[in-house]
């Protein structure tokens, strides 16, 4: 049969017909392309291969292309503070007179602080080391708010650390290639975030929807928040330290408590990325689990004035598997001295919060030192 | 007014995808002028409504799914969500070109607002769904306005290439 006579030849798919089929063909492919993203986790592997790939191209061209603008920018900035020299040095003048009055209060609270916690013999993070880094891009929409920084894993940063700027908090890693990482701010929509409201130690998450003041969602107690009240992170759930300025609460024209985010003050163009682990992954937890428990019912004399203070509250130490593993608290000496320590007889009816004392080890009483706070595992505000 | 363009690919779809994502790209710089950021607006809706008008093409679909990928790429947003949220207003519009095609300016750039304001809703139905939080109405509203005051730009791709093939005048 010649070429001319085949009944095909002349079958041709209707335009209209093949760009419909085009479009659902794509359309599929675009939902399954969504249905694998998984941004919503902590995993390392959610965050795709595509999307590294991309970041690490898309981070180096835009630090080249943000690279004039920004000179730009820092030079209109010098101009500015030269004429505004005088205005500014007396501001800054009546700053430092403030901030020294501060100092000696600061001073002496970090003093009584060390102290308690030398009697409570509480355990905090080590310290916690930061990496610096550039914002390269900044995506500001309705669906995204993130940005890409220029240092990734070869500064062993980690997916959920938290980065914070000169100000306070801006959000945690959600991704890390070398090179560059991927900062979600705590706008987003995808982002939650557990706080405290500094004045009245009431829990809530922030959740962010886009728009520049995220809401407080599941605020618990009576009147727990106020106009303006400081807000922290509260370091529940292990994600992030305790303590870092959040920002102020405000009321929103919605009726809901919302947040002015302290990082706002400034631009957020240079970042700390806080390599923060919380200090019960630190702990060896199997081997925790291995310790033996003292049955509930043993009686330990605890012996008055023998420079022991009695510690009956059994830590509990949360783990992965959902059962919890109670370790006996820690029994330490209030005055340096050869006494042993014991562990502490758990006490049924108690109903204190475990105090961080994961790790059943002996240690003397931390006097007094000079030590800046930050050695110790706070977050430098 | 432009003459009319042979429709080859690379002129009407290959070059317009490269600039949307260029002019993307140029707008995520984090620049404050005065304290005031950037607008982020979808310069990819421009393509979704033209190429649309222009005619039924079987690499338009393709291209803005490839379009979408990058865009979520470069803004961090979940993978395919601007795929989808451009997909959807262009079979929309795809499906009352007829209606279009050779009205008003005024009605074209009514037109053109609809199929934002359907990309925006896209994006808010897929954000509830994966995030399960709402975007910011003002936010929305901000992107939405920017993004429709994009028409020209739509207007002039729509002119230069509308007449080029005769099937579908």
């Amino acid at each position: 049969m010649a070429l001319r006579d085949n009944p095909f030849s002349e079958l041709r798919l209707p335009l209209l017909l093949g760009a419909v089929a085009a479009l659902i063909i794509a359309l599929v492919s675009a939902l399954a392309l969504l249905l694998s993203d998984r941004r919503e986790t902590l995993q390392i592997q959610a965050y795709g291969v595509t999307q590294k790939v991309g970041d690490q191209v898309v981070a180096p061209v835009s630090g080249w292309i943000s690279t004039p603008p920004r000179l730009l920018q820092d030079g209109l900035s010098a101009i500015r503070q030269y004429f505004f020299a005088v205005s500014e040095n007396r501001r800054l003048r009546a700053e430092l007179e403030q901030a020294r009055q501060w100092r000696s209060t600061a001073i002496a609270l970090q003093d009584s602080s060390e102290r308690y916690r030398a009697l409570l013999g509480l355990k905090v993070n080590p310290p916690v080391a930061m990496v610096s880094g550039l914002a390269v891009t900044d995506s500001r929409g309705p669906f995204a708010n993130s940005r890409l920084v220029n240092v990734g894993s070869e500064m062993k940063i980690e997916v959920g650390n938290p980065v914070m700027n000169e100000n306070g908090l801006v959000g945690r890693v959600v991704g890390v290639a070398p090179g560059v990482s991927r900062v979600l701010l705590l706008t987003d929509v995808s982002s939650r975030t557990p706080v405290l409201i500094d004045r009245t130690n009431s829990r809530a998450i922030m959740v962010g929807d886009g728009g520049p003041n995220p809401r407080l969602d599941y605020l618990r107690g009576q009147d727990p928040v106020q106009e303006n009240d400081p807000v922290l992170s509260s370091g529940d759930g292990g994600v992030m330290p305790r303590g870092i300025p959040v920002g102020r609460a405000v009321k929103g024209l919605d009726g809901r408590w919302r947040v002015v985010l302290s990082a706002d003050a400034g631009s957020i163009d240079y970042v700390r990325i806080l390599l923060f682990k919380d200090f019960r992954q630190l702990a060896n937890l199997p081997r925790l689990a291995e310790l033996s428990v003292p049955p509930p019912s043993m009686e330990v004399a605890v012996p008055d004035g023998a420079g022991l203070k009695p510690a009956a509250v059994p830590a509990v130490v949360p783990v992965s598997s959902a059962k919890p593993v109670v370790v006996p608290a820690v029994v330490r000496p209030v005055t340096p001295g050869p006494a042993a320590s014991r562990p502490a007889k758990p006490q049924p009816g108690t109903n204190r919060p475990a105090v961080q004392t994961s790790v059943p080890v002996e240690r003397p009483v931390a006097q007094p030192s000079s030590r800046p706070a930050a050695e110790d595992g706070d977050i430098p505000h | 007014m432009f003459p009319a363009q042979p429709l080859t690919p690379v002129r009407w779809i290959f070059i317009p995808a490269l600039q949307v994502i260029l002019a993307t790209w140029l707008f995520i710089i984090p620049l404050r002028i005065f304290g005031l950021q950037f607008p982020e607006p979808v310069f990819a809706m421009v393509p979704t409504f033209a190429w649309a008008l222009i005619r039924p093409s079987i690499l338009a679909p393709f291209c803005l799914l490839l379009l979408g990928v990058a865009m979520d790429i470069i803004w961090g947003s979940p993978l395919g969500l601007w795929a989808v949220a451009l997909l959807v207003p262009y079979g929309a519009v795809l499906a009352v070109r007829n209606m279009l095609v050779g009205q008003q300016l005024f009605i074209m750039w009514v037109g053109f607002a609809v199929a934002c304001g359907m990309a925006e809703l896209t994006g808010v139905l897929v954000t509830q769904v994966l995030s399960h939080g709402t975007p910011h109405v003002l936010g929305l509203v901000c992107q939405w306005g920017v993004t429709v005051a994009l028409y020209p730009l739509a207007d002039r791709l729509i002119e230069r290439f509308e007449d080029a093939d005769v099937r579908f005048r």
